[in-house]
Formats: C-alpha cells, structure tokens, sequence
C-alpha cells in the first residue's frame, strides 16, 4: 500500500480539486483521507455519506471546584497562558486559553483543581462515489491539536487500506507549513505539491518544499493557473528543474474548477473530456509509475 | 480599532484585502498598521514596496537540563503533559518541538536542573511600506508552536502604535492560530468566496466567532462565480454582508504579479469604499 500525499503550502491553489480528481479516477482502488481538518471539504466534493462517526478525544483543560478552591491564587501564579482569573470566592479557568499543561493542577495545596479530557472534534469513515471509502474529520470549534487529529486520520485510513487490501491511500494535506502538514506528511511514499503562479504561490511552494526536503520524501509538482504570469513562470520552472522536481501537469486559468466545485464534482467528473481533465489523468498515471518505480 | 481578516479556506483573498485597505486607507489620511499573523505563510510583504526597518529574534523559553545536581527522580517527566520530557536510566531528554512553555518541568523540580532557555522560534520584522508599516511574524520551518508568535507579533503591534488602526492578517482555518488572532480585536472580517467550499468553510470560521463572543461581517470575494450559497446563509444568519468583490480574471492577472489592486481596478475600489463606509467613524 502506497500513500500519496497531496500539499500546497499556500490555501486556494487548486489542491483538493485535483486529490478528489485522483481519487475519483483510482475509485476503490484507494482510500481518501482528508488532513485539511481545520476546513475539511474533500467530502463536498466526493459525496461522502458520513457513515461512521468516532469521537476524538485530545488534550485536557484544568476545572477548579468552587467549593474546594480556597482562592489562595497558587494556580494564578504559575500559569503562564493567563487562563486563570479571580471570581469574588473562587478561580476560574478560562476554557479557551487553558492548555492544558496541568501545571496548577500539580501544585494546588487543596487539590481543587482537576484535570478533563476534551472532545477535539470527530473522526468520520464514509462511503464516496466510485465504490471508494474516506476518512476525514471535523475539529471542534475553537479546539486545538490538530496535528494530533490529522495523525488519527491518516492512521485510520491506512489501516482501512490494509484491511481491504486497497493499493493507495490518497491524502489531502493541510495548508501552511508547521504542526498539521508535518503530520500530514508522515509516511507519505511520494508527495504532490500544487502550486499557482503568482509571487506568493512561488514563495509558499519554496517554504514547503524546503520542509518536504527537510524529510526526505520524494516529490512532483503540479503547476496551476501557469498562464498568469510568464515571469514568475519561468522562475518557478527554473527553481524545480534546480532542485530536481518533475513538473506532472501545467493547467491554464481556468473557471472549470469553480463550476465543477458548485455542482460538487471532481473535475474528471464534471467534464471529463476537458483538457484539464486529460491532464490531471495523465499527471495521475505519472505518479503511479513514479511510485511503481 | 483593532480589526482582524480571517477566512476559514485559504486562497480566498485575505492578504489581497488587508494590503489593499492598508493601502487605501493611507491614502485617506488615516493612519494603519498592518500586521502579517499568517506566521506559517506570510505574503504581505510580496505585494507591497518594503524597506526592512528592524528585525527581532522571537523565542520561546524551553527547557534545558544541567546534570550537576539533577538525581534522576523523573518529577519532570511525571508532571509534563505533552510528553516532551522523558527520564532515562542515566539521563533528562527534552523535545523542545513538544514543549508548550508552560515552566512545570522547571519549576517543580526539587534540584533546579531544568532552567529555561531561550530558543529562536521565527522572526518579527518591521517594514516600512508606502505611507505605513507592516510587522511581519515569520515561523521558523519545522516549528510547531504558531501561537507563541502570533501573541509576540501582536503584542509588539499593541505597544508601538497606539491609536493606529490595526489590521491583522490572519491564518487560514478555524484552530489555535486564528482564535489567538481574532481573541482580541474589535471586529472579524471574514473573506469567502461564493463557492460550497467558500460557505462550507465560512460556517466553520462563523461558529468560531461565536464561541469566541466576536462581532464579525463577511466580505465575499470573486463574486459571480460559483452560486449564492454563501449570500443565502449569510441572509438567514442575519451577518452582514460588508462587500462583495466581483470575480475578475485582470485581478487574478494583478495579483499574479504581486500588485495592489485598487488603483487599477475601480470597482475593487468600490469594495473598498463599501468597507470604509461599513466601519463609519470606527476608523
């Protein structure tokens, strides 16, 4: 079982449309795994039916008893994320700041304070088009750990892939470059990176890519809306024939992509005769050669 | 006024609005600080003329053990609850990455062997653009802890231009690193665009706000394209609808090249000018 994994670095470059492509096109052949958990929207796109739910459950926040607390202010002092104030007879966390570090539940001289675990969001495994399966979850609202949530994810859809013997697990990444997309990262056989031409796509490609180097994992590249701007065209071919990466696909600004958003397809559903659409299926079969390889 | 632009899906146009409404507002003689939060990713700089005017090392204060006195009595390793410490038979082993900075480990050790420490995080970088400044936060590739930074960036916002308008340009999504760059300002303005991505993601990024007891309006970006989905929900929620900025490939085309807009193209000007006007005499 081979794990693809889809990133951009920078959000809106087209990443989801073509791993909803991919997986639309390998169909039971592979698992889908949504990592984007802070604005999941892979499941729009495949039709997923929200089969099976699981409760994710990460992180502690510190509860202080009323009736215990004897407002001495020892877990004001040391906490160093300014979640504890003063009530008129008692402290209070404030849920939100807390980290759940526990450090004031170590040194209160009452044993007041206790430490609960929270429900971070929910895992779901669902049923998408083409007789394929999909992980992929909801972070609770103003939850933290998302790494944590995407690390659960992937290992949920991997081991679905293993238990149906599917050959790929298809990942969409998150954005950005820190917690989530490192754990994204994690395994992955061969990694995608979508950019667009504009200065701020090229500056977030060389981020990520300088973090997916940092790993050692082997990567393509898909170059999105590359009829924008000639320069910074050129520069970005210049930086990845440098640095070694093969440019899979090169797609024009095309609206295609929001349409076929608005009817919920994946664009080798929406149009598939399209000239994207023959290009994301020849980028596809590139990188099944490059994994078989 | 403290006002932070936010959206739960990236590429929807966050840092395209908070350069050109600095810009803009300038123009009209206020005076702006932009301050770029998207600390993972920021592009702030790339669309405006920038002079580096200083730049500070960010840290974070870690652990670090000093074997002199330390008797391996693992109290550190019991009380740290994100697993960054771990207590070998003949050694203190810390995983700076983990650590939350929260000082536990340090403090209740009974031999005083884990200091903290300094350690570089990322950067904060003042630039001086056309007419104003902007603060840029910048992580440090494989650092995890966004959060810390966003706080320093704008803490160092907070106390070097009072009384300016604060715009925040904040990271994509709904978890740690936007709440810590909505929590404090006045107003949210949050970009969609008029897509079942653009509303599937707004509604996460609203139900945010809502936890977070904060006022917030929507601006909805490339507007014409996709369906009116997200003008719909916004109608039914009773949010208000600030702008809608037509879809326009000349300002995919603009953007591209990393130029402002609203010089260019005059009904983004006018989205601008509807923004002005929400915020009244606010700003």
């Amino acid at each position: 079982m081979k794990e693809i994994v889809v990133i951009s670095g920078k959000g809106g470059t087209g990443k989801t449309s073509f791993s909803s492509s991919f997986a639309y096109l390998e169909g039971k052949n592979a698992v889908v795994c949504d990592c984007d958990v802070d604005a999941a929207n892979m499941h729009l796109l495949l039709g997923a039916n929200f089969k099976q739910k699981n409760d994710f459950l990460s992180g502690e926040i510190a509860v202080i008893e009323p009736t215990t607390c004897t407002n001495c202010g020892d877990c004001f002092d040391v906490c160093r994320f300014d979640a504890i104030s003063k009530n008129d007879d008692f402290h209070i966390v404030d849920k939100i700041s807390c980290e759940g570090c526990n450090y004031c539940y170590q040194i209160c001289p009452h044993q007041a304070i206790s430490m609960q675990i929270q429900k971070a969001g929910d895992i779901f495994i669902s049923d998408i088009k083409n007789n394929s399966k999909m992980v992929h979850a909801k972070l609770g609202f103003a939850a933290e750990n998302s790494g944590k949530l995407v690390a659960k994810v992937k290992t949920e859809a991997k081991i679905l892939a293993l238990k149906e013997n599917r050959n790929f697990v298809i990942t969409d990444g998150s954005p950005g470059i820190g917690c989530p997309v490192i754990s994204s990262l994690s395994g992955a056989s061969l990694v995608v990176l979508v950019t667009e031409v504009s200065v701020s796509g090229f500056h977030d490609l060389k981020r990520v890519y300088e973090l997916v180097k940092s790993f050692n994992y082997s990567c393509v590249c898909i170059i999105n809306k590359y009829d924008l701007n000639h320069n910074i065209l050129k520069e970005m071919e210049d930086f990845l024939s440098n640095e070694k990466i093969e440019v899979i696909a090169k797609i024009s600004y095309d609206e295609t992509f929001t349409k076929a958003m608005s009817v919920a397809k994946p664009i080798v559903e929406f149009d598939k005769d399209s000239n994207i659409s023959q290009a994301i299926t020849k980028s596809w079969d590139i990188i099944k050669k490059r994994i078989e390889k | 006024m403290k006002i932070t632009i936010a959206s739960g899906k990236g590429g929807t146009g966050k840092t395209t609005l908070s350069t050109n409404l600095s810009a803009y507002l300038t123009s009209l003689g206020k005076n702006v600080i932009l301050a770029d939060l998207d600390v993972e990713e920021p592009n702030s700089s790339l669309f405006l003329n920038t002079k580096l005017k200083e730049q500070y090392i960010a840290h974070k204060m870690i652990p670090k053990w000093v074997e002199e006195d330390c008797t391996l009595c693992g109290k550190c390793a019991e009380v740290c609850n994100f697993n960054a410490i771990i207590d070998l038979p003949d050694k203190i082993k810390v995983y700076p990455q983990l650590c939350h900075s929260c000082y536990a480990c340090s403090e209740l050790c009974p031999t005083s062997s884990l200091p903290m420490e300094k350690t570089p995080m990322g950067k904060i970088s003042l630039f001086q653009c056309d007419g104003f400044d902007l603060v840029e936060g910048r992580l440090n590739l494989g650092e995890e802890m966004a959060v810390s930074l966003i706080s320093q960036t704008i803490e160092f916002v907070d106390k070097n231009y009072d009384g300016f308008i604060k715009l925040l340009d904040a990271p994509p999504g709904t978890s740690c690193p936007v709440i810590e760059a909505s929590r404090f300002s006045d107003f949210v303005v949050l970009v969609t665009e008029s897509t079942p991505f653009g509303l599937n993601d707004l509604k996460l990024a609203v139900e945010t706000m809502k936890v977070l007891n904060q006022n917030y309006g929507v601006v909805i970006n490339r507007h014409g394209i996709g369906d009116d989905g997200v003008e719909k929900y916004c109608q039914d929620e009773n949010i208000p609808i600030i702008t809608k900025i037509k879809n326009d490939k000349e300002i995919a085309k603009l953007y591209s090249g990393g130029n402002l807009l609203y010089e260019k193209i005059p009904h983004f000007k006018d989205s601008l000018d509807e923004i002005v006007a929400f915020f009244g005499e606010q700003i």
